[in-house]
């Protein structure tokens, strides 16, 4: 009894409240026709076509392709950026001949790159990973860099006077110690390399969510643009939740609670 | 002064431009000498500058004619509507949901319904709604600073001690004065460092918004480029954002810092 | 305000307070039926062991928090009661563990923040009289700073003079001296004896220094561990004004060896219930 109190509170009732309220707001602005808003679909039209998409085979393959091109997108930027950053966070010297370069290069909008990335790449697909890549990369490397640049001088003290080598205190302090900011550049890069995959895609992609949903435009289909929405809204979220767990396990000291 | 002569008395300056050359060389090498068969189609750097800088662009654009402006201030004035508007509507939703819990308990999953949808999946329900592709596009750059906004101030009012409430409440503030003497200033750091993203991710949702449904503006001119085999073009542009991208998010720093004077102090001391 | 004979006001009763955190899930008893008097215009230093409930009879008197039985009266007025919980008043004033000075605020803006707000007074008038109480104490010339431009030393005097402005009948300070070194520690109880003399009002100081509560305090109360009751009261009978050669005198360390005893007894149940607790 007494824990049922506890989940079902003011605070999870409000939430409900909420979440019900705008559905109901949602139905009402289309059924009194506020202007321009009367072209959403009702609730229910969605709710209809997302049960039916989740039936079908060609939505979960669109899944399968959009989440494909994160992953490797993705995990390039990491493979590369990650030493990228601890190298320029280390080396002062190699820092001050690659940042201002860097700098340069970073404050470009990653879907700005979208022409020279076709032109560049041999296959649309290709330069849809290298565009998931640079969403990703930039965000990485200085993330990284700020990571190393915050680690305190007296833990290096602290490990050379227990006799650490060069290398251990690359491994045991500057690896872990910049860790808390890699999960963060890896937190934000997510967000940003699915807004980053969704543009690729309406423009240059074959297959994927954010096709899918395109396609919906095309086809005038405003509920299933909206399933759309709703889908690549999900697998977004789903994405950063796994790399916030990744964090947990990887950091059990900066376990809250 | 002190600074300036710092940067250039010492070898931190001296490294950049050898950077910046070495990536120019190995840039005009790869496209324009080599002759590389992915790289052949990309323009070589001393090409962009000669477009960038002439007098009679092929593409039509370039500093000295009235098109490359128009471009810019297309792209500017959207951008600027766009992130007037969140900033407004974040800051102050935001304050409001981090000081009144109820109000919090409300909204807050609303908010976490429609944020995860990256602003760019607005793209084409926005087109179909709305009136004209032009607010399509000034909405789809709100939303992406809108959520930023709105989530950093909330961090903010959360990050600021207890015991500022507390004094406040003591020495016989009214709610209006917490909100006021508290709230506010007490969340400004977190909220300049949310306007900071909002800004990127602004910028990055207009390229996409022009190249997807706009006329006019950088990101359709880049499009256009792209179509129209005016690779120049394409460069040129990029180029352009970056320098506006780095000139807005260098404009909200100097802001941050005017209005945020006892942080530039505590960190000058 | 300006009357001659002005009469200290700020008599404190505790009767029978306790407090329950959390009644219906964890139920941690941080005070149990705690009484004490505190007469108008007294230092009252409080002692116990760390974590033992002090600030949370701190919380109750400056209404920062419910009790859960027992009444709080401020000169015979209820403050705070199972039935009524009254918000926090400027005449009680708190000078926080931490400290609470605005970081965003100027020095000045920081004193002059409660009579202003409060519209007892208007702006110019408050700076003059915060220019004044600045001066009085030797800390002139820092008013347009920030509090973190100032050394930690200082923050407290500042917090606390803007405690004081307000005219408050009673100033509770939590640990205000935690983390200062033993000169700067000095300097702060020569500044508190300064500004108590001057205008005495009744304080409640909460400390860990035995030695501070002896020198500052009319009276030392010893609290017990967790649930916190009072253990004992040690009155100082020491002239006013405290001067640190007492520290030496026989009085003074018979007055230490009694409320040593006392705390000692105390802390050592602490640990060893924090010993049960953690096995």
């Amino acid at each position: 009894m007494k824990k049922i109190s506890k989940v079902v509170n003011v605070k999870t009732l409000r939430g409900v409240v909420s979440v019900v309220f705008f559905v109901a707001l949602w139905q009402l602005v289309v059924l009194v026709k506020v202007p321009y808003l009367q072209n959403l679909p009702y609730p229910k039209e969605v709710a209809v076509d997302g049960i039916q998409a989740a039936g079908s085979k060609a939505y979960w393959f669109d899944w399968g392709i959009s989440l494909m091109r994160i992953f490797i997108g993705f995990i390039a930027a990491q493979l590369i950026g990650i030493p990228l950053g601890l190298a320029m966070g280390i080396s002062r010297i190699f820092k001050s001949y690659t940042f201002p370069v860097f700098e340069i290069l970073r404050p470009i909008p990653p879907i700005a790159w979208i022409p020279i990335a076709i032109l560049f790449w041999p296959t649309r697909e290709l330069s849809i990973y290298f565009l998931v890549f640079i969403g990703a990369f930039f965000i990485i490397v200085i993330n990284v860099l700020q990571g190393v640049s915050n680690i305190s001088v007296s833990l290096k003290w602290a490990a050379t006077s227990l006799g650490a080598r060069p290398k251990d205190i690359f491994w045991k302090i500057m690896v872990p110690g910049s860790l808390p900011s890699i999960v963060t550049g890896m937190t934000v890069g997510m967000g940003v390399t699915w807004n980053v995959l969704i543009a690729a895609e309406m423009i240059a992609g074959q297959g994927g969510l954010g096709r899918m949903t395109w396609e919906a435009y095309t086809n005038h289909n405003i509920p299933f643009i909206v399933v759309g929405m709703v889908s690549i809204g999900v697998a977004g979220y789903l994405c950063s939740t796994f790399i916030r767990w990744l964090g947990e396990k990887a950091m059990p000291w900066k376990r809250k609670f | 002064m002190q600074r300036l002569k710092e940067i250039f008395t010492d070898r931190q300056m001296y490294r950049a431009v050898l950077g910046m050359l070495a990536f120019v060389t190995v840039w005009y090498l790869l496209t324009a000498v080599f002759n590389l068969p992915r790289f052949r189609q990309i323009p070589n750097p001393l090409a962009v500058l000669k477009e960038w800088v002439s007098f009679e662009p092929v593409s039509g654009r370039s500093l000295f004619t009235g098109e490359y402006y128009l471009d810019i201030a297309y792209s500017v004035g959207r951008t600027l509507i766009a992130f007037s508007l969140a900033t407004v509507l974040g800051v102050s939703l935001g304050l409001i949901m981090g000081w009144n819990r109820m109000f919090f308990d409300f909204t807050f999953p609303i908010v976490e319904i429609l944020r995860p949808m990256p602003p760019l999946s607005w793209i084409p329900l926005a087109v179909l709604i709305l009136p004209g592709v032009e607010i399509a596009v000034i909405y789809v750059t709100f939303i992406a600073a809108f959520f930023a906004t709105i989530l950093n101030t909330l961090l903010g009012v959360f990050s600021i001690d207890r015991n500022y409430f507390l004094a406040a409440k003591c020495l016989g503030s009214k709610p209006k004065d917490i909100f006021l003497n508290v709230v506010v200033p007490g969340s400004l750091p977190f909220i300049f460092t949310g306007l900071q993203i909002a800004m990127g991710v602004s910028w990055m949702s207009l390229v996409a918004g022009e190249i997807i449904s706009g006329q006019r503006g950088l990101g359709y001119a880049i499009y256009e480029g792209y179509s129209l085999f005016q690779y120049d073009q394409v460069i040129i542009y990029m180029f352009t954002l970056g320098i506006l991208g780095y000139i807005s998010s260098a404009g909200i720093r100097a802001v941050g810092r005017r209005l945020m004077s006892w942080e530039a102090r505590r960190r000058g001391a | 305000m300006t009357t001659a004979a002005q009469q200290i006001q700020g008599a404190i009763s505790i009767r029978n307070v306790t407090k329950i955190y959390d009644p219906e899930g964890v139920h941690v008893v941080a005070m149990q039926d705690c009484s004490f008097e505190i007469a108008a215009g007294e230092f009252v230093a409080i002692v116990g062991p760390s974590g033992c409930g002090k600030t949370t009879l701190l919380n109750a008197i400056a209404g920062f928090d419910t009790i859960t039985s027992g009444e709080i009266h401020l000169d015979g007025e209820l403050i705070s009661s199972t039935r009524k919980q009254i918000k926090p008043d400027v005449d009680r004033m708190v000078v926080f563990q931490n400290g609470a000075l605005f970081p965003w605020k100027t020095v000045m803006e920081n004193i002059i923040y409660g009579p202003v707000v409060q519209g007892r007074v208007k702006k110019s008038a408050a700076a003059g009289a915060a220019r004044e109480m600045l001066s009085q104490v030797g800390l002139n010339g820092i008013e347009d700073k920030y509090p973190e431009e100032l050394s930690s030393g200082v923050q407290r005097r500042v917090e606390i003079l803007r405690a004081l402005i307000n005219q408050p009948k009673v100033v509770m300070l939590d640990e205000p001296f935690r983390g200062l070194d033993a000169v700067a520690k000095t300097v702060m109880h020569e500044f508190l004896m300064e500004v108590f003399c001057a205008a005495p009002r009744t304080m409640f100081f909460i400390t860990h220094d035995l030695d501070e509560a002896i020198f500052l305090g009319n009276k030392v109360v010893i609290m017990t561990t967790r649930p916190a009751r009072l253990k004992k009261i040690v009155h100082v009978n020491l002239p006013w004004p405290r001067e640190h050669h007492m520290l030496g005198s026989e009085a003074y360390l018979e007055l230490k060896r009694e409320v040593l005893e006392a705390v000692h007894e105390e802390a050592k149940k602490a640990f060893e219930a924090g010993e049960r607790e953690m096995a």
